[in-house]
């Protein structure tokens, strides 16, 4: 079985994020960028059913800027097979919608042909939530989203979903997509061998073009803005006065 | 000319920085307090650098190793750099000078060094004979076919988990128109030799838990079989494999000073003091200013050395330069770093005041500045007659 992986050039998670001065999105500028970590969870997981031989081929794709090819070789290094780089923009602060990125990855599996795709749940940029889904419904294929467990037997998966509240076990018939929580696995350092040898591994360049898709934005951001400063505490000299604080923030 | 890194050591770079980051600052506090790594803990360390293939990387393929240039390896130095020297001891980085093994010392100490079977530790210094290495009292005499060592060496790193020693002793004296000079020979000595002792050596402020042993040679008797490279040879392969090492405190330096300067700059941005954040004081901003000025340079100064290594070009003076600015800078930095942070950068709640400590030693071993001082003049005069 082939599993096909996309993975997202994202801010690192490391990097205290700053607002453009003209509120039109965050600043990408000078700024470290690896791969979305739910992606990571996802190379990991494909990884870990190669190696058990529930899997043969790791296929790796990332949509968006050339610079992603850095993402893509991580993959590699990691441990997948091949990558597919899917340039679609040349701004780095060009956001390709989920929807344009769907159908671009429902093109590469069309022609892939993959048993499983296996996406991060979200990227942790924008936070949308919905390239997975978008991509189950293009394809009409099963999906089982926030995964935090995977067990693949014969063309079934049996994938334990993190929701509100508690656990959901589903069986979704394969092929399929599922989506990555954070604690599906915990991904691998790549090793050194593997770092050299990510070279030598194959990576196609292919354009949105090629695939017929128009990734021009349907949405418009309106304002990015920081998020609230945090209020500093108060210290408390005694339990009564602390629940008469409690009382006067209406906590009690 | 290029200034950036190659995918392949921008992966270098961010692998080690990971594990450096999950695997060695967790544990850096209680080692600092206990002023020891218990030795579970290093060897779960060496057995994930084994399994991620860094272990020994600075070795060539054909011994096993991963055959990193010296700018690749100086990079996953630095990055080391970051974390505590006792906990990063057990990433194994065995000494280059293994590769003048001739014959059955390669199946007995190079390779299982390289597969981390084996650990190693190098002695040259002694109380009397420190920047004066030649004037080292530590000597073997002949006696039949074999040599007997008699003498101490101290300040011995790496001792306490070491399988075996190599150790550098005088056998002999040359008679020269500047006076007697000793001749050297490089010796492997396992770990129970007869006549052979660790004791645990000092207290030191720097690297806590990157202790120091003292070695004791008491009639300890050793067969030609133990001689590293040639008999009064120690000095050519000291020269040819020892020459980096230099290089690799620089990369320390230059990693150290990253985190360290992080803490700078964040704390600066919070902290709050007459109203204000502190980083609208120039008085703050402008010694930001300076930190990161000179942690570049070092870090360049550093890489181009290695870089020079590559190419096969001299290297000597420029080594010694990276030696030199990045020891005296990370000194500036910490020492900078600890008034931005105030009384608070005293107390071992933050890790400012053992940055600080650390750096010390960096001016002082491999070498001390002024031992780096007298290369990089030498090899300016020495052209001139001067």
């Amino acid at each position: 079985m082939k599993v096909l992986v996309p993975v997202k050039r994202v801010i690192d998670y490391n990097v205290k994020v700053r607002v453009k001065a003209d509120g039109t999105g965050v600043d990408l500028a000078n700024v470290k960028m690896s791969m979305n970590p739910f992606d990571e969870i996802a190379v990991e997981e494909a990884i870990r059913l190669k190696e058990a031989g529930k899997a043969d081929e790791i296929v790796v794709v990332s949509i968006g800027v050339k610079q992603a090819q850095e993402t893509l070789r991580t993959a590699l290094a990691m441990g997948a097979d091949r990558a597919i780089l899917v340039t679609a923009a040349d701004d780095v602060h060009t956001d390709i919608e989920p929807l344009a990125v769907a159908k671009i990855l429902a093109a590469v599996a069309k022609e892939e042909n993959p048993g499983l795709i296996i996406a991060g749940k979200q990227a942790i940029d924008n936070d949308m939530n919905a390239t997975g889904q978008m991509l189950a419904a293009l394809l009409g294929w099963s999906q089982a989203t926030f995964a935090s467990e995977v067990a693949v037997d014969g063309d079934t998966a049996t994938v334990t979903r993190e929701v509100d509240g508690g656990l959901q076990t589903v069986k979704v018939k394969m092929p399929a997509v599922i989506t990555a929580d954070l604690r599906l696995n915990e991904p691998r350092y790549a090793s050194l061998p593997n770092i050299m040898k990510a070279k030598k591994k194959p990576l196609d360049e292919k354009t949105a073009a090629d695939y017929g898709v128009d990734v021009s934005p349907r949405l418009t951001v309106v304002k990015t803005s920081e998020p609230p400063v945090r209020q500093a505490g108060i210290k408390v000299g005694s339990v009564d006065e602390l629940v008469s604080k409690l009382k006067e923030a209406g906590a009690l | 000319m290029h200034f950036g890194l190659s995918e392949e050591q921008d992966m270098i770079v961010n692998t080690v920085r990971a594990f450096v980051e999950n695997e060695i600052y967790p544990h850096e506090a209680m080692v600092e307090r206990t002023g020891q790594v218990p030795l579970e803990l290093g060897l779960e360390i060496k057995q994930k650098v084994i399994d991620l293939g860094f272990y020994a990387c600075n070795f060539p393929e054909e011994v096993g190793g991963a055959g990193l240039s010296h700018l690749d390896f100086t990079l996953v130095e630095r990055e080391l750099g970051r974390g505590s020297m006792a906990l990063t001891h057990f990433f194994g980085r065995p000494q280059n000078i293994l590769m003048a093994c001739e014959g059955e010392q390669k199946e007995k100490y190079l390779l299982p060094a390289v597969r981390g079977e084996k650990m190693d530790a190098l002695a040259m210094t002694e109380p009397d004979a420190g920047s004066d290495v030649r004037g080292m009292k530590c000597q073997a005499q002949r006696d039949g076919g074999d040599w007997v060592i008699n003498g101490s060496k101290h300040f011995i790193s790496g001792a306490e988990h070491a399988d075996f020693f190599i150790v550098f002793v005088a056998t002999g004296v040359d008679d020269t128109p500047k006076g007697p000079k000793k001749r050297i020979t490089c010796f492997l000595v396992d770990r129970g030799t007869p006549g052979f002792e660790v004791r645990e050596g000092y207290t030191s402020v720097s690297h806590r838990g990157y202790k120091n042993y003292i070695l004791y040679f008491d009639n300890c008797r050793l067969p030609d079989a133990q001689v590293l490279g040639e008999v009064d040879g120690g000095f050519a392969v000291m020269n040819e494999w020892l020459y980096a090492t230099r290089l690799t405190v620089a990369a320390f330096c230059v990693g150290r000073a990253r985190r360290c300067f992080d803490h700078a700059l964040s704390y600066a941005a919070e902290r709050k003091q007459f109203g204000q954040q502190i980083a609208k004081f120039q008085g703050i901003s402008f010694q930001i200013a300076d930190m990161i000025t000179e942690i570049d340079a070092a870090d360049w100064l550093t890489l181009s050395g290695a870089w020079r290594l590559d190419q096969g070009m001299e290297a000597n003076r420029e080594i010694a330069s990276a030696k030199l600015y990045a020891s005296e800078m990370l000194a500036r930095v910490t020492d900078a770093t600890l008034q931005i942070h105030g009384g608070m950068g005293l107390m071992d709640d933050f890790p400012i005041e053992r940055f600080w400590r650390d750096a010390r030693v960096e001016r002082i071993w491999d070498g001390t500045s002024e031992i780096q001082r007298h290369i990089i003049s030498r090899d300016l005069f020495r052209p001139l007659g001067a």
